[in-house]
């Protein structure tokens, strides 16, 4: 088994709403696999769906071998799953859902959860009712990191956590992929899918629009160039390839596609480049671009 | 020209008026007039239909001077009575009849509407963190909580207005009609009050309902034990206070100031505790828990006991009290019955002795009090659907189906306990004050055979649970028509076929009537295949 998550061609309808419109989602095994999407493109829908909690319209899903909507008791307790929106039962304390969850599942590693309560700074002896967003969010992390499952369903977990915790957790996801572990991330903090992300599918309006490696998004989109060259560079708009070149006090600077980037330094170099300044687009330029309504309808 | 948009610019906008600790109140009514334009109508309507078919209903059964006396002389001087409807007052009229007949049940379900209004726009808004949005707004600090008194206080007005017309139209006196409308205003507003209070205690909307509830409780049994002996304690209960009206005798209007006043002083203390503590705490600060589970803690029955052991405990205390109470009236029975062979007849059934007959109609009234608690707590269920709190359980080795069942077993073994308090007390009293201690099995079993029936309420929760979720607490619709086919089926002239939709109906009134196998049987097997159909479709849908 190397895909614990397949997805092909998944539907999902709530009344006249299309949640999922044809989803396709291959996770590998032991990748930090980064799920993105604007609210309510649909990436909640589609965990529920790998949880067994709603069932498809249509498509095939196969998760850990198995169906999750037959089999879900079972693959569960090969599995953690920590929601982004976390209630607790106001008269239960953090330490007691924890251990449900933990013995509903199958067990839990008595050692990672004390080590993990104190990494995360929790104190389990508050009532649920009274943690505040974050507090309950890191009941839901320990809960699920101190589990020995083979795949964490993540989705959001660290919304509402300070930055400090945020590095635990992101820490914490590294101790798990050097365990050869799998995790599919859901998140909205770029910064932390960057880090920990080997993979990532974009989802929009409930279907996938993008899936490969970091890299190779970046390659689909555009390299910012600023250099500053001895003779004027206004020959470079002949160039194919490059985007709104701006021309200012003997420097310029441009977009290239990065299957142009060669052409277009080659020509710099023609005209003596002083000083040359070149970055790939950021990730947040990368789902702007993705997320925007204009690439869309474009693309 | 720049001069001017220079002056344009620092010219200070309009001084605000001086925003008060009641800003914003309007706006709040119309949002709590907005959420509950369903709800609060059918409260208002369901009381008053109540009202007006009992109203109805005893014109047509007291229309002669000769049946209103005998009305005077049976229920007038039965202390059981005095216990359930208070002090007799103007039985030879028809008005006091009908204020008689009625007045029980119209104050519990005018202080409930106020106590579950109040906290559900208060305590509950805040709990769930909706009041720290609005409150972060133009607002001002009692605003929300004003906006809940004065729509609920306002419905509670229109019940008693309703009342009053409803007297009126069917031609009763117009003082006294006026005097017990008044009453039941003030009535409304002092659970109101009582119920804001409570919302400024707790933290929790459970909690406040649970104060206020016991609040009722605390009144009516003070109520009831100052009418049946010791005067002094009816006054200490604003219940007391309603009945010290006198409507259609020689009316009394002070009692009503005192209820106006109390329900003013409480919502004093109301604002003064609301001025004292932060948005979301409540006085009383939670304490710590345990840092691990215990070892039952670890299944879905582990779990759904854990969650209702405090509930379970607080129905078994309050339905062994309330059997205690019944109980205790047993023996005096006999004497009342031997005023009027016609109230012999409503108490015994088909059955031989009087005090079964009595026994068997208190117990069929705890064992429909006592669904209260099967219905809240099948429907558990479904708040932890809503609320989110089942998707990570279910996320873990736990199925839907062992997740229902564990609770289902838990609701189960719960409603056997409650039915069986329910007996020991009923049973116990009677022991005690007829000296025969032999009769404690007998009406502890008696008190069983309402399971089957109440299991049956429970099925209907869980098909609807599973079929249509939405839909599953009009379980507490089908329970009000239980208890009304069940309390006032006769005095209401409910054709038999109607009542005979309840599954109560089905029960003999044990131990009067003999215990008969079949309906026990056929009513066990209803319940289990509603709640089989209903796993079966839970297992099939989505979870919200």
């Amino acid at each position: 088994m190397n895909t614990p998550i397949d997805i092909a061609g998944l539907h999902k309808s709530f009344g006249p709403t299309h949640a999922l419109d044809g989803l396709d989602l291959q996770v590998r095994t032991g990748e930090v696999h980064g799920f993105l999407g604007p609210n309510g493109a649909g990436k909640s829908t589609t965990i529920r769906v790998l949880l067994g909690l709603l069932r498809a319209d249509a498509g095939t899903v196969r998760l850990l071998d198995g169906d999750p909507w037959r089999d879900a008791a079972t693959l569960h307790r090969r599995l953690a799953y920590v929601p982004g929106d976390v209630a607790l039962w106001p008269n239960l304390t953090g330490g007691e859902v924890i251990d449900l969850l933990g013995r509903l599942r199958g067990g839990l590693n008595p050692r990672r959860r004390a080590d993990l309560l104190e990494r995360f700074e929790l104190d389990p002896r508050k009532k649920g009712r009274s943690y505040s967003k974050g507090n309950r969010q890191k009941v839901a992390l320990v809960a699920g990191l101190a589990s020995d499952v083979e795949l964490l369903l993540l989705d959001e977990p660290t919304s509402g956590l300070d930055p400090l915790m945020e590095a635990v957790f992101q820490e914490c996801i590294g101790e798990v992929k050097a365990e050869g572990r799998t995790v599919l991330l859901s998140s909205h903090i770029l910064a932390e899918v960057e880090a920990l992300c080997d993979r990532v599918s974009i989802i929009r309006s409930g279907r996938i629009v993008q899936s490969g490696t970091l890299a190779d998004l970046r390659h689909l989109t555009h390299t910012t160039v600023i250099a500053e060259t001895a003779r004027h560079a206004e020959s470079l708009t002949a160039v194919a390839g490059v985007q709104n070149p701006q021309f200012s006090d003997g420097r310029v600077s441009f977009q290239v596609e990065s299957d142009h980037l060669d052409e277009a330094i080659r020509h710099l170099s023609q005209l003596g480049v002083r000083s040359l300044v070149s970055h790939p687009p950021t990730l947040e330029e990368l789902f702007l671009r993705q997320y925007g309504d204009d690439v869309s309808a474009a693309g | 020209m720049t001069t001017q948009a220079r002056q344009r610019v620092v010219t200070p906008p309009a001084t605000p008026r001086r925003q008060g600790t009641y800003t914003g109140t309007w706006h709040l009514v119309r949002l709590v007039l907005r959420r509950d334009r369903v709800r609060l109508p059918i409260w208002v309507l369901a009381i008053l239909a109540l009202v007006y078919s009992s109203a109805a209903a005893v014109q047509g059964l007291y229309d002669t001077q000769a049946e209103r006396d005998t009305y005077a002389a049976t229920m007038g001087s039965s202390p059981a009575v005095t216990v359930m409807s208070g002090p007799p007052t103007a039985l030879r009229t028809l008005g006091g009849i009908t204020v008689y007949e009625i007045n029980t049940t119209l104050m519990v379900a005018l202080t409930l509407m106020a106590i579950f209004l109040v906290v559900r726009h208060t305590r509950a808004e805040e709990e769930v963190g909706r009041t720290e949005l609005l409150r972060s707004t133009v607002l001002g600090r009692h605003a929300p909580t004003l906006a809940a008194l004065v729509v609920v206080g306002g419905a509670s007005v229109v019940v008693a207005a309703g009342v009053t017309a409803i007297m009126l139209a069917t031609g009763l006196p117009t003082e006294g009609s006026l005097a017990y409308g008044a009453s039941m205003a003030g009535l409304g507003l002092v659970f109101t009050a009582v119920a804001t209070c409570a919302a400024q205690v707790t933290t929790h909307a459970r909690g406040a309902l649970g104060l206020s509830s016991a609040f009722l409780g605390v009144a009516f049994v003070l109520r009831a034990a100052g009418d049946a002996g010791n005067q002094v304690l009816s006054w200490l209960s604003p219940l007391g206070w309603v009945g010290a009206v006198r409507p259609f005798g020689d009316e009394r209007w002070w009692p009503i100031l005192l209820l106006l006043g109390f329900a003013a002083a409480v919502l004093g203390l109301a604002a003064e505790l609301t001025s004292h503590r932060d948005v979301g705490s409540g006085l009383v600060p939670p304490r710590a828990g345990p840092a691990g589970a215990s070892p039952r803690l670890g299944t879905s029955v582990g779990l759904a006991t854990r969650l209702q052991r405090g509930m379970l405990v607080g129905w078994l205390v309050g339905v062994f009290l309330g059997g205690v109470a019944f109980g205790s009236l047993s023996n005096e029975v006999e004497e009342f019955v031997e005023l009027s062979p016609e109230i012999a007849e409503m108490f015994a059934g088909t059955g031989t002795s009087l005090v079964d007959g009595f026994l068997g109609t208190m117990l069929m009234i705890l064992a429909l009090v006592a669904a209260g608690f099967t219905v809240s707590s099948v429907l558990r269920l479904r708040s932890e659907e809503t609320s989110g709190r089942v998707e990570p359980l279910l996320a873990t080795g736990l199925t839907r189906v062992r997740w229902a069942v564990g609770s289902i077993a838990t609701t189960t073994v719960g409603t056997l306990l409650v039915a069986a308090a329910a007996g020991l007390g009923v049973g116990g009293a009677h022991g005690i004050v007829s000296g025969d201690f032999g009769q404690v099995p007998r009406v502890v079993l008696a008190a069983l055979a309402y399971v089957p029936a109440t299991l049956v309420l429970a099925g209907l929760a869980i098909a609807l649970l599973g079929w249509l979720p939405r839909a599953a607490v009009a379980v507490w619709a089908v329970l009000a028509f239980c208890f009304v086919t069940g309390w006032l089926g006769t005095v209401l002239n409910i054709p038999d076929w109607v009542t005979k939709l309840s599954p109560y109906t089905h029960v003999p009134l044990v131990p009067a009537e003999p215990v008969t196998w079949a309906p026990m049987l056929w009513l066990t097997g209803c319940s289990v295949l509603l709640l089989t159909v209903g796993i079966a479709y839970l297992a099939k849908r989505d979870i919200a």
